[in-house]
């Protein structure tokens, strides 16, 4: 089966988010980028599966020209292929995200690679849209399970070797995804067929380490790069601003073993244990 | 009109849909415009009469016996139909995963923009002007001012960005209408709207305290320096009748399974007491226990962010400030 993941550069943050001083960014002079947290496992998964059933992986982004390092650091990973949507580096709106994408999966399919499984995250760490992927299943009129965290392939019997670019999918016929997402506390169940779109959450696997060679690989590593631009955003972001600070708290109990009496009080205060 | 889209799992409510419903009266009234709702499916039948104390005016039920089980597709379809028969000026669903899902799709079958986990909305004076609005990234560590276009306007609420009132309460004594208008239609749905549709579920276990639920947490972070290093957490969780979480570092590394972890890709909790660990405080994780009423943080580093953002801190190794609050509070319930 052949896998295409989506994925998203974003800050690694840490313990405090500073601003630009024009407050549309945030100030990553001294942080570095890492691929969002869902999405990185949706790398780890496209990967296990195709461990499993054979196949090829290809990861896409949409971003400024250093978003390859993120397509890299998939590839150092163990993914074969990487496209970059290169833009200005203005953030974009997630309806226009998707048709960019959606162009750029007809491009592929126009040029023989037809993908029978899209991998998104749920959601961007940092714009939280929570709409990508659905808007993308919806444009090539694919199903669409959200929030996975187990996912099953269940391969056909009847296989189909050949990429039949008609249906725009080279999946053998009949094979389906089980898909599992939590609900508070317990699990609902999907089976989809392929092709299909489904956007995992963190959890679904432990994404693993590249290796050296690994990394070494994906440095000279070629990435197909098309560079994409904006019509109109229906969703602009103004300006960022951060939250009204809760004011400095942290009552220091005290150092080491002897503050623990000053612990247990807090406790009997709190009503945890009686006083 | 304003059409608010309630939640429910087979006939129970989302409570965060009162949430948003109290976000939508507020936005009704300045728009002066009436507040409808949404709800989909025979099983939320008997939701009607309780959603006019929020101020809604008229409730609309989707009717289709396939709706007895959650379908993404059949729900944004049930919201489209609504949309071209009632032409309203704002769609709006609170900030969960699965109404983000239906407005999702209703965002991509209408090809409208949508803004997810908004915690204020101001209304244009025309329809064609964008809606200025604050929503919340980066789980609620950051803020978004923004503007949404759009012929309807499609957004969820931030659970939590506005408390649920009635709206006695809310709205100077006016009445509450005691029953809303209820009117019911028959969507147009597609055999294509149910091919994902929830197929089996496996229950939650209630013997188990859930991470979510409990009202004591005791969370684990780098610090705590290996698996077999939790055995001393587990310790007071049991004798605190609370449960042990972890921060994403802790997961990354394998020490604890991704379902322990709190944070902005984990559970968000909400105990009466969070006591951290060798947890350093990265947003990620602060994001996840924001709601808890109390965080207590032992920490070797004086410096370490949650430091600051805790209640109470205690500077100092965890191997050592753990045992001794054992054996403080074994002393204490042993008296």
């Amino acid at each position: 089966m052949d896998i295409l993941v989506c994925v998203k550069r974003v800050p690694a943050t840490g313990g405090k988010i500073t601003l630009t001083p024009d407050e549309r960014e945030i100030d990553t002079r001294y942080a570095s980028f890492t691929i969002s947290p869902h999405e990185e496992c949706g790398v780890e998964e496209a990967l296990r599966l195709v461990e499993k059933h054979g196949g090829t992986t290809t990861v896409l982004t949409l971003g400024p020209a250093v978003a390859a390092d993120q397509l890299r650091d998939a590839m150092a990973m163990g993914v074969q292929r990487a496209i970059l949507l290169q833009t200005d580096g203005r953030e974009w709106d997630p309806g226009e995200t998707a048709r960019a994408i959606v162009e750029a999966i007809e491009a592929q399919r126009a040029a023989g690679h037809n993908f029978d499984l899209l991998l998104f995250g749920n959601e961007a760490a940092d714009t939280g849209d929570y709409q990508i992927g659905i808007r993308v299943a919806h444009a090539l009129d694919w199903p669409c399970v959200t929030g996975v965290k187990a996912l099953e392939i269940k391969d056909s019997t009847s296989t189909n070797n050949g990429s039949s670019a008609k249906n725009g999918s080279s999946a053998k016929n009949g094979s389906s995804a089980l898909c599992r997402r939590e609900s508070s506390g317990g699990w609902e169940i999907f089976e989809i067929d392929l092709p299909a779109v489904i956007t995992v959450k963190e959890g679904i696997n432990l994404p693993r380490y590249p290796t050296v060679p690994g990394r070494l690989k994906a440095k000279k590593a070629p990435i197909e790069t098309m560079s994409v631009q904006s019509n109109e955003n229906g969703l602009r972001m103004v300006r960022l601003k951060l939250p009204p600070a809760e004011g400095q708290k942290g009552e220091i109990l005290g150092r080491g073993p002897e503050a623990a009496p000053g612990l247990v009080e807090v406790l009997q205060k709190l009503g945890v244990i009686a006083s | 009109m304003i059409i608010g889209v309630i939640e429910h799992d087979r006939g129970k409510l989302n409570d965060l849909s009162l949430q948003m419903l109290t976000l939508g009266r507020r936005l009704a009234d300045q728009m002066n415009v009436p507040l409808h709702a949404l709800l989909i499916g025979e099983a939320a039948r008997p939701l009607a009469d309780g959603l006019g104390a929020y101020g809604v005016s008229t409730v609309h039920l989707a009717q289709d016996d396939r709706l007895d089980e959650y379908a993404p597709e059949a729900w944004a379809q049930c919201v489209v139909e609504l949309i071209s028969a009632a032409k309203p000026e704002v769609v709006m669903a609170a900030g969960t995963d699965r109404a983000h899902e239906v407005l999702a799709h209703v965002a991509a079958r209408t090809d409208l923009p949508m803004a997810a986990n908004c915690t204020e909305v101001r209304p244009a004076e025309t329809l064609e002007a964008p809606f200025e609005l604050t929503r919340v990234r980066w789980g609620g560590s950051l803020l978004e001012e923004a503007q949404l276009t759009g012929t309807v306007k499609l957004l969820t609420v931030a659970p939590h960005a506005v408390a649920a009132e009635e709206v006695t309460q809310a709205f100077g004594g006016v009445p509450a209408v005691a029953a809303p208008t209820f009117e019911s239609f028959s969507p147009n749905l597609a055999d294509k709207d149910f091919r994902v549709r929830i197929a089996g579920r496996v229950e939650p276990d209630q013997t188990k305290i859930s991470l979510a639920d409990a009202k004591v947490v005791i969370g684990g972070g780098r610090g705590v320096g290996s698996d077999e290093g939790f055995k001393l957490l587990e310790e007071l969780a049991d004798l605190l009748g609370g449960t042990v979480g972890c921060s994403r570092a802790v997961t990354s590394l394998g020490w604890r399974p991704h379902a322990d972890q709190v944070g902005l890709t984990g559970v968000r909790i909400a105990p009466d007491v969070y006591i951290a660990c060798g947890v350093s405080g990265a947003i990620q994780h602060m994001v996840g226990c924001k709601s808890a009423k109390c965080v207590v943080a032992i920490n070797k580093d004086p410096e370490a962010p949650i430091m600051a953002q805790a209640d109470y801190a205690i500077i100092g190794d965890l191997h050592q400030v753990v045992p001794a609050v054992l054996e403080a509070i074994k002393r204490v319930s042993s008296r």
